[in-house]
């Protein structure tokens, strides 16, 4: 195991004239729960693609437990899981079915895997729908699926890109409970949201950034003291201002 | 590339094939409905029944001296099991009547007729004796059966008029062998179509390849897959083999289909091997130009109209659709023809399965196939994966 879990060293990614993100530097530990704020566009799941090895950076380098995002892209998808800001499933197989494809692709011995299936749905609430078809689901429903689908193979790193997006309070704080026995578990977790507060309550450490740049960082308590604010969502709009931004 | 994750994800397709209605519509229930169709429509329950062609004569020697000849042709043809005879008494009625489909020929006997035998009995020897006439004979050529059957059959009683039932077994240094056609009187129309109705079937693979890639690249599944350990090359070996396991359902339930309704193909159980194996590399084919249509689609929607590009040149020149002059030259561009062309060798004409034509029929769809496929890979993960 690595020191560092992700290491990021002046990460660049631009398309075309657009510069998404702009020399962008992180060091997230083991069992650290990191999140990356930022409006609409700021280079948040920017950031996670490159990270996750979907995109490659212009500039700069990554690495993800020791493996480096460009060079060994197959050293990465190993060891990380991703929930993607999109949940992407297929709708025709039950939810059981899109989760067991998951650890499937990690070749999890079967016995192992039917096991952590059972004790994640149970652990999730979700026992109830499992074997539905996962194109009868609500909203919910199916981000609830797809985090499981990134996490079935147990990996040391999940990238969970606005996870509780158009969940209820019940089922957010669920997901919440969950995330936190990630953390204790000694995964490094990089979560990206809109919900300050959802931050707020989560996150060991946040990183504000606004036009790919880097525009703050630290625990949301230092942050909160430093801008004399009572909220992480004041200093969010404190930094990044109250302008209404358009989704890029 | 590793065989655990290509399992999983072919279980994955095949369960996604199975529980989609239209996907499990146009690739299993379709083939079968159209073989139950065509096979009824055009071969009837319990098929290989003697066909007859309703044939309509004008007699314009039935007055001259040698008019005999002319009626034991027509007798002939009459007491022939194949021709339903129907008179007339003149040209323009019969050839009004072929027009309008109520005759698959007309036959004109001309006046001369037995004149011109008499003169070949005065010198058989010496033809520049010969008072020489010709039958007007006309096909309708709407009808694949009667253009193939009717000419080949014509002659064959023509022949017996001239020289009686012996005229095959007259000693002659050379021998003229009996032509296969003939022999299709006891085919009806569905034995010439059945073996297009193999290509048809796996042809539709295409739509469905071509939907699914796009599908999956717009929701975000292939991109998500490419945050696992799964390779490019797992998935598209998953693909392949998926649709290669449809087109060998595919063929069991056509072959099954097309035996309840009374089609036997002339081959045995080598040459249905054989139908199981070029369908095979016929997928490959069908898969290779789904995943060229999905690169080069940018939707779902999109890609089911450009697989459309693929799928109509080798429905209308591959498979059961009766083709000649220039269509047969743009057939020969076909995979599909290829597939046809080699079970209509086995199925029809009952060739063995030792038979050149056939094998190099499969290499060509092999062949073919193999490239499609890398070709709509290279494409796909070039272009595929925006």
């Amino acid at each position: 195991m690595s020191e560092s879990a992700i290491t990021i060293t002046n990460l660049t990614k631009r398309f075309g004239d657009i510069t998404a993100i702009d020399s962008l530097s992180l060091e997230i530990g083991w069992g650290e729960l990191f999140g990356i704020l930022g409006p609409n566009g700021a280079g948040k799941s920017t950031t996670i693609n490159i990270l996750n090895t979907l995109l490659e950076p212009t500039e700069g380098s990554a690495t993800i437990d020791g493996h480096d995002v460009i060079f060994d892209p197959e050293g990465v998808r190993e060891v990380i899981g991703v929930c993607p800001q999109k949940p992407a499933f297929y709708p025709h197989l039950t939810g059981e079915e899109n989760i067991t494809l998951m650890g499937e692709m990690y070749l999890m011995p079967k016995n192992v895997l039917k096991e952590r299936v059972t004790t994640m749905v149970e652990r999730i609430d979700m026992e109830g729908y499992i074997r539905r078809r996962a194109k009868e689901y609500s909203g919910g429903m199916i981000r609830k699926v797809s985090m499981l689908m990134a996490l079935i193979s147990d990996p040391k790193i999940a990238l969970l890109d606005e996870p509780t997006v158009a969940m209820d309070p019940q089922s957010r704080r669920a997901v919440w409970d969950f995330i936190r026995e990630l953390k204790e578990q000694g995964k490094a977790i990089i979560l990206t949201t809109h919900y300050m507060e959802e931050a707020q309550e989560l996150c060991d450490r946040v990183a504000i950034i606004d036009e790919g740049k880097l525009i703050a960082l630290g625990s949301p308590a230092d942050l909160m003291k430093k801008h004399q604010t009572r909220n992480l969502e004041e200093v969010f709009l404190k930094l990044t201002g109250k302008k209404l931004r358009e989704a890029v | 590339m590793n065989l655990r994750r290509i399992l999983a994800l072919v279980k994955k397709d095949l369960k996604k094939t199975h529980r989609e209605p239209a996907v499990l519509f146009l690739l299993i229930i379709f083939p079968v409905v159209l073989t139950f169709v065509f096979g009824l429509a055009f071969g009837g329950i319990g098929g290989g029944t003697t066909t007859s062609f309703e044939v309509g004569l004008l007699n314009l020697d039935a007055t001259s001296p040698q008019a005999d000849w002319s009626f034991a042709f027509v007798d002939n043809l009459t007491e022939s099991d194949i021709f339903v005879i129907h008179g007339y008494d003149d040209n323009t009625t019969g050839q009004s009547a072929l027009l309008q489909g109520d005759l698959d020929a007309f036959i004109v006997i001309p006046g001369g007729f037995g004149e011109s035998i008499v003169s070949y009995y005065s010198s058989p020897v010496d033809p520049s004796a010969w008072t020489n006439t010709t039958i007007g004979l006309y096909v309708d050529s709407g009808s694949l059966m009667a253009v193939s059957a009717v000419p080949p059959l014509v002659l064959e009683v023509l022949m017996k008029t001239i020289f009686g039932s012996e005229a095959m077994t007259i000693g002659l240094p050379i021998e003229i062998g009996s032509p296969a056609l003939v022999e299709s009187s006891t085919f009806t129309q569905w034995d010439f179509m059945a073996p297009g109705i193999f290509a048809f079937a796996a042809i539709f693979l295409t739509m469905i390849v071509a939907q699914s890639m796009t599908y999956e690249r717009d929701e975000g599944l292939l991109k998500r897959m490419r945050t696992t350990p799964v390779s490019s090359a797992d998935y598209m070996v998953s693909q392949t083999l998926t649709y290669m396991i449809i087109a060998v359902i595919q063929v069991a339930l056509v072959m099954a289909s097309a035996f309840m309704i009374g089609y036997r193909p002339a081959t045995g159980p080598a040459g249905i091997a054989f139908t199981f194996i070029i369908a095979l590399a016929f997928s490959l084919v069908a898969v290779g130009f789904g995943l060229i249509s999905a690169a080069i689609s940018k939707s779902a929607e999109v890609s089911t109209g450009v697989s459309f590009a693929f799928i109509m040149p080798q429905m209308f020149f591959g498979t059961f659709m009766p083709l000649g002059g220039a269509t047969e030259i743009i057939g020969k561009f076909m995979p599909s023809k290829y597939i046809t062309d080699a079970l209509t060798t086995l199925f029809l004409r009952g060739a063995p399965i030792t038979t050149p034509i056939i094998w190099f029929d499969l290499a060509v769809v092999s062949v073919v196939g193999f490239l499609l496929v890398a070709v709509g890979i290279i494409l796909f993960e070039r272009y595929g994966y925006r």
